[in-house]
């Protein structure tokens, strides 16, 4: 039988109750309220856990009288416990201790915010912005053919801002509305630029604006990376893409077509103006928008929204 | 020949810098620790494969720097930048040509002395932590190439780079982050360009420096291994327990050839 239990003392043997973790407790749901509400919260709520934290923590490296006398422990041992209870953790442990944390603090303190801004920028913010482009009046869209439209998204940024995408006017809908159907060259493979199948001609090329506006005479789609293959509505024909070509957004102002961002397609049904697109946010070429493999790309990409 | 009294102290002068450097900083002892090591009388040129991959990073280490003095990674000036080291500049070729093909030559080399290594056990007890950490210098090398090839900014580095990044995000669930982390914004820009030079010449480049300074600090330890035909070395005992102090457990005992 344990020394504690013989002596008559299984009464005391659970240390008292600390009120030290409920302190802690309510200094990490200021800290959740402030993270959502405002900054003064947070930072009153991240010193109440750190006080009542520390309280705590030092709380439990307190040998508790009763609790020390843990069984295999004679009296003699257990007296010195209860003698030695006002200087729980010796000068030398205290002061080794107390460094590491201090060292830890400073290394978080430097280390995290170069980190974050390593990681976050890339997911928010003006790099990840789309900036809508006006490809000129709906008229220089001959209906029913494909035209090949390459501009720049950022002319600040230059050549490597370079998009194409290939527009055709699908006339008007059932509805009455304007149709064009407005295919992001990048393969959902793996990105390489997709090239029309088909003669282009190049005499009836424009260039306004530095809008470059090329007729194509075109039925299928295909990439030369790896041998995707698209049929007129960009759905996939051949090859290994996952999904239909991409389409970029796209509204008619003041007469003029302007592409909006860009989106995925899991797969086209009918054609032209009749077509039924399935919608998703865009997702990087390659990734499944639809299917069960969906499941192993939970999240959409953060700026996918536009 | 006996030395003579003149030549001994003509040593004494010519190696008293070598005592002075010693007595302040023990370096010259661990420099002979480092250089002047036993090792099996039955090794061959294979066991000097890691050797020569340390010196072609080396060689991608000082022609990098020296490139990154010319080079400007942005996008309307890039192109222009390697074409103007290779074309104008005084032996800029040569510098560029040793970076690019060096590149080749340092990742054939990891793969000669994966081979080596692994042909010959050299990766079993106790160098199985020098095997991990030859895998990490052989990731952190390739990760070097995929955000070179970018660098040169041509036609090849675009789309290759936009093959590369595409790839990492069909990984599933986080590839499309860490695509994303790669790429910077939306399509491959100056952000994704500033972002390779950087991990390219600073981040993976220490990396490997770090890496490369375990790895030989393991090999001076625990020797170089014997071939697997060799006789004399199989079975021979440890000196000192082996240099195995700080073990909490006790140390295994010597099993008995049987």
């Amino acid at each position: 039988m344990a020394p504690g239990l013989s002596d008559g003392q299984d009464t005391h043997q659970v240390p008292t109750p600390s009120l030290w973790p409920i302190g802690f407790a309510i200094g990490i749901a200021c800290v959740l309220v402030g993270l959502v509400v405002s900054v003064p919260v947070l930072v009153v709520g991240a010193l109440i856990a750190l006080v009542f934290g520390f309280l705590w923590v030092r709380d439990l490296f307190t040998t508790h009288p009763v609790a020390a006398a843990a069984p295999g422990i004679d009296e003699k041992s257990r007296a010195a416990t209860v003698a030695d209870l006002g200087d729980p953790v010796d000068r030398a442990t205290f002061l080794s201790l107390s460094t590491i944390g201090v060292g830890a603090l400073i290394g978080a303190g430097i280390t995290l915010p170069p980190l974050g801004f390593a990681v976050l920028p890339s997911f928010d913010g003006e790099g990840i912005a789309t900036r809508d482009v006006n490809l000129g009046p709906i008229t220089s869209f001959p209906e029913g053919k494909y035209v090949i439209a390459t501009f720049l998204e950022n002319p600040d940024q230059g050549e490597v801002s370079r998009r194409t995408a290939f527009i055709r006017n699908n006339g008007r809908t059932d509805d009455g509305v304007p149709s064009f159907t407005t295919l992001y060259s990048r393969c959902v493979h793996l990105g390489c630029p997709v090239q029309p199948n088909g003669p282009i001609d190049e005499d009836a090329k424009t260039d306004v604006n530095g809008i470059e506006l090329r007729p194509v005479l075109a039925a299928s789609f295909g990439c030369p990376c790896h041998g995707g293959l698209y049929d007129s509505e960009g759905n996939r024909t051949a090859g290994p893409p996952v999904r239909s070509l991409d389409r970029f957004e796209f509204s008619i102002v003041n007469g003029d077509l302007v592409l909006g961002r860009v989106f995925s397609v899991a797969n086209v049904q009918g054609t032209g103006a009749s077509a039924r697109i399935a919608k998703y946010y865009k997702a990087f070429p390659g990734v499944h928008v639809d299917g069960v493999e969906r499941f192993l790309y939970p999240i959409p990409t953060p700026g996918s929204r536009g | 020949m006996a030395k003579t009294a003149r030549r001994k102290q003509m040593e004494a002068v010519a190696l008293y810098p070598l005592d002075w450097v010693e007595e302040r900083s023990g370096l010259v002892g661990y420099t002979k620790w480092f250089l002047f090591r036993k090792v099996p009388h039955d090794i061959s040129w294979a066991q000097t494969l890691g050797a020569a991959a340390l010196t072609a990073f080396l060689s991608q280490a000082i022609t990098g720097v020296v490139l990154a003095m010319y080079y400007k990674p942005d996008p309307n000036a890039a192109y222009g930048s390697v074409v103007n080291i290779t074309e104008e500049l005084t032996l800029g070729w040569l510098v560029r040509g040793m970076h690019k093909w060096g590149a080749s030559v340092f990742i054939i080399l990891l793969f000669f002395h994966m081979a080596r290594t692994f042909l010959f056990g050299a990766y079993k007890y106790p160098r199985e932590l020098n095997w991990v950490i030859g895998v990490l210098l052989l990731v952190s090398g390739m990760l070097e190439g995929f955000t070179g090839y970018l660098l040169p900014w041509d036609q090849t580095a675009y789309w290759a780079t936009a093959v590369g990044i595409n790839l990492n995000a069909t990984a599933p669930f986080l590839g499309p982050f860490l695509a994303q982390f790669l790429q910077g914004g939306l399509y491959i820009g100056p952000d994704t360009l500033a972002k390779f030079y950087a991990l390219h010449m600073l981040l993976i480049p220490g990396a490997i420096f770090a890496l490369i300074g375990l790895h030989l600090y393991l090999v001076v330890r625990l020797g170089v291994t014997s071939p697997p035909w060799s006789a004399t070395a199989a079975g021979r005992e440890r000196v000192d327990g082996g240099g195995r102090e700080g073990l909490i457990r006790d140390p295994a005992v010597q099993e008995e050839p049987s």
